[in-house]
């Protein structure tokens, strides 16, 4: 049966954030000025004109010692090393693979940062070159994490472990980076039933948890049954979960996303992304965690 | 199992929102969001004459804007993108009784209202077609185009007289006006409303145009995909039920605003 809903728009006001942060934050828009102490070194986002350090990203500022610089509120994907990306093949080249992770500069995997299927280490030779298609194609998605960066700001990704690889029935989630906390570990598996990975890059992927967790060939066979429909409702609602914490700039990890999930379970899936709704699991999910803290 | 990843049925549209009369200087004009996807659509009602082959009916005029979607659309990019879906729309409208063009006429063969409807893309979010047909019956029923008269004078000669009161103006009937519902074929089911992603997945899909009473006025393929004909009966017939659930629910709209008047604040178009 069909269901159509229309209404008419209304101003919502902003959620209000009550929560006393530690410290004022200083936020500046371009063209602001910081500083006219011509003390501090200039770091990213500044720029220096008429002895005046001015800010040239939007963003929060930040003071190391001398150092001021603008960390901006919504910008690429930086590559840090460690870093835990989801990124997507783009192009399949000589000795390695382009891929777009939502950064300035597609991200590089090269053949040797790989694991082959099996878990065997070996070197790779013109035959493993010939066949790198074989292994991932253009548009298969991926779960790596960050050698090293180049010097042009590329980063250089490695799947040197099995718990990286091609990824398998899900659904991606684009972010922010700058909303993704930074935490020991970013593969999750949520007790409501389904797995989560929170890319640095602000990718981030839901897929149902695998039954047998070792029998994992290198992540690189794909599980391709039928997901079944409990399942799929559990990552329909996460998926809604995270864009309704996403809306009102809510931090995401492991424990937001379950209160957010299990606040929006009185609701209907469809339901959680109309602004009422979103506004309330918001609410009461920013509550639950006002109240871990302390 | 009728489940989308975002917790639609197959038949379910996303949330919309609907406001007539943002624009202050068109005759008509209104604002659909759906989902992420937003188009304002401005009316104007100027004077022109009839087309020789139908002398006695005014006509509507299709302009379409997407340029302020993405950087490849911008300047010349989004002018294949507008010429198709004025294309379209001018197909829809194309039939006899959508829209009353006789009273669209103030002298036979001299004098009619001209209706020029001007489409701006302001986010394309999946399912522009239907956003935009939306639209264009919201707009056409917020258009108030004012009274003139016509004098005779002696040699003949024919003045046209706007009347003084600007309150003064006739309101165009849109129960007929058609809405388009925009079916994507998706493996073996079809889906209406499809977002960006589902509409990247999906080959094929069928545009119909359907009226309040459910008659369906136009059909069009698009996508380079093909389909079954007995898929096509499929959507045609799902066609039909969610328009006239999408006109039910449209009309409720547009009452609710009229009659709530001038009392309730409007949000405009910007932010």
């Amino acid at each position: 049966m069909a269901a159509v809903t229309m209404r008419l728009p209304a101003v919502r006001p902003p959620l209000d954030s009550s929560a006393p942060r530690g410290g004022e934050k200083h936020l500046v828009a371009p063209g602001d000025t910081i500083t006219t102490d011509t003390g501090y070194m200039r770091g990213h986002g500044t720029y220096v004109e008429d002895d005046k350090l001015i800010a040239s990203v939007a963003g929060v500022v930040e003071r190391v010692n001398k150092l001021v610089c603008v960390r901006a509120l919504k910008a690429r994907y930086n590559g840090e090393i460690g870093d835990i990306v989801v990124g997507r093949i783009t192009e399949v080249q000589q000795k390695r693979w382009k891929v777009e992770t939502n950064s300035r500069l597609d991200s590089v995997l090269l053949l040797s940062s790989i694991n082959l299927p099996g878990g065997e280490l070996r070197r790779k030779s013109a035959e493993d070159e010939l066949a790198m298609r074989d292994y991932l194609q253009e548009g298969d998605l991926i779960s790596a994490e960050v050698q090293s960066i180049f010097s042009d700001g590329a980063v250089s990704l490695h799947t040197r472990s099995l718990k990286y690889g091609k990824l398998g029935q899900g659904v991606l989630v684009q972010v922010s980076p700058s909303l993704v906390k930074r935490q020991k570990t970013h593969f999750h598996d949520l007790p409501c039933g389904a797995s989560v990975i929170l890319g640095n890059n602000g990718f981030i992927w839901i897929y149902p948890t695998p039954e047998q967790k070792d029998d994992e060939a290198g992540g690189y066979t794909a599980n391709l049954e039928p997901v079944p429909l409990s399942e799929r409702e559990v990552i329909s609602r996460l998926r809604n979960c995270i864009l309704a914490l996403v809306t009102h700039k809510i931090m995401l990890f492991d424990t937001s996303i379950l209160y957010c999930y299990e606040a929006s379970l009185p609701h209907q899936i469809k339901d959680i992304l109309k602004p009422e709704v979103t506004e309330e699991i918001v609410l009461e999910a920013r509550q639950r965690l006002l109240d871990l803290e302390g | 199992e009728d489940l989308r990843v975002d917790g639609r049925g197959c038949e379910d549209y996303r949330c919309a929102e609907v406001e007539t009369d943002v624009v202050s200087n068109t005759s008509g004009s209104a604002r659909v969001k759906l989902g992420e996807t937003d188009i304002l659509i401005g009316i104007k009602a100027e004077m022109g004459t009839p087309k020789l082959e139908k002398p006695d009916e005014g006509y509507l005029e299709f302009f379409v804007d997407c340029s302020s979607n993405s950087p490849e659309l911008e300047g010349r990019g989004g002018e294949e993108l507008g010429t198709d879906i004025a294309n379209t729309l001018y197909r829809v409208f194309s039939c006899e009784n959508s829209v009353d063009l006789k009273s669209l006429c103030i002298n036979p063969k001299e004098h009619c209202w001209v209706l020029y409807v001007d489409v701006l893309l302001l986010e394309c979010g999946g399912n522009i077609f239907d956003a935009i047909s939306i639209a264009v019956k919201a707009a056409l029923f917020s258009t108030r185009i004012p009274k003139v008269r016509v004098l005779e004078d002696e040699e003949g000669t024919k003045e046209i007289e706007l009347s003084d009161d600007p309150y003064d103006c006739i309101r165009l009937n849109v129960d007929e006006v058609p809405c388009i519902v925009t079916l994507s074929k998706i493996g073996y089911r079809h889906v209406v409303d499809a977002t960006l992603q589902e509409e990247a997945c999906s080959l094929a899909s069928l545009l119909i145009s359907v009226t309040s009473k459910g008659a369906i006025t136009s059909m069009k393929k698009v996508g380079k995909g093909s389909l079954d004909p007995e898929s096509i009966f499929e959507m045609m017939e799902t066609g039909q039920r969610v328009g006239k659930s999408l006109h039910i629910a449209l009309q409720k709209i547009l009452d609710e605003e009229e009659s709530s008047g001038a009392s309730r604040p409007k949000v405009g178009f910007l932010g």
